[in-house]
């Protein structure tokens, strides 16, 4: 009776472990497709597409996760094969400095123009 | 003074904004994958399309040749246009043809073949379409240029025409 105990304890861990990692992965894969662009709609996300593009990449994408690829993996395998383009979040590059740094730019330039301002109307 | 310099640095700016924001008006809204370098060529196994066997890639592109890659579908109809310059191509005894039957139903493809003759040396299936993906291609038709270092030296989006095939035969000298 005990080693039935045993066995049935083992065998819920292993499922409720097995069904975590499952979710752990849809997770990953939904956060993954997000952040993809589908070059057949463009403007849509690869997870939103039904375009026969988008349920390759799809299928793709599950694949990599299934081999063990990481996510900043699969960004570059996809990069390597479409462009920079592909995703919505680009990482810092050479050629996307002004992208990141345009904001941020235009930010100081703003605060800049408010100090000056500020510091006329005070003289 | 300090405040006409201030100014004149504000204008400037806009003026900068402007061209470049003009400048964008006249580019294409929509993106193309470019090849801008030699890519190495994916390690594979595919299903043959008349022999239904698995082939590895490393098997396909063997030979010391120039291969060209078709992805094409019996449902598309620009690779139905394009079909008449494959055969052209097909004559060239210096390259291989390699086919890739992409998201397709089997039997149209057969027929779609019957019909107009195979240009191809092998066809392949891709019936996810995750192997153009590999090739970095997004849809039908696409054809790439396989250089005898196996690396892929540039590719076709879209329907192959005369204008195309002068480049490619440009390519193979």
């Amino acid at each position: 009776m005990k080693i039935i105990k045993l066995f049935l304890i083992i065998f819920i861990l292993i499922n409720f472990s097995q069904s975590k990692s499952d979710v752990k992965s849809e997770e990953l894969k939904n956060k993954i497709l997000k952040n993809i662009r589908c070059l057949i709609c463009q403007g849509q996300s690869v997870y939103d597409s039904e375009s026969d593009f988008a349920l390759s990449i799809k299928l793709i994408v599950e694949k990599k996760i299934n081999d063990g690829l990481s996510e900043k993996q699969i960004y570059e395998f996809l990069r390597e094969k479409y462009g920079e383009w592909i995703l919505y979040d680009p990482e810092l590059s050479k050629n996307t400095y002004i992208l990141w740094l345009l904001p941020l730019l235009l930010f100081l330039f703003g605060g800049a123009i408010v100090y000056m301002n500020l510091i006329i109307k005070k003289k | 003074m300090k405040n006409k310099i201030f100014l004149f640095i504000i204008i400037l700016f806009f003026i900068f904004c402007f061209i470049i924001f003009y400048k964008g008006l006249n580019n294409s809204n929509i993106y193309i994958p470019k090849l801008n370098n030699k890519k190495d060529l994916p390690i594979f196994i595919a299903r043959d399309f008349y022999l239904e066997t698995e082939v590895n890639s490393e098997k396909i592109f063997l030979d010391n040749n120039f291969y060209i890659l078709n992805i094409w579908a019996s449902w598309c109809v620009p690779c139905r246009k394009e079909h008449p310059i494959l055969m052209e191509l097909s004559r060239n005894k210096s390259i291989k043809l390699i086919g890739l039957n992409y998201r397709d139903n089997l039997n149209n493809a057969k027929k779609f073949i019957d019909e107009l003759g195979n240009p191809y040396s092998q066809i392949l299936i891709d019936e996810e379409g995750t192997l153009a993906v590999e090739f970095g291609a997004y849809g039908v038709p696409e054809t790439f240029i396989i250089d005898k270092n196996k690396k892929i030296i540039k590719k076709f989006i879209g329907p192959l025409n005369q204008k195309l095939l002068k480049e490619i035969k440009l390519f193979l000298k």
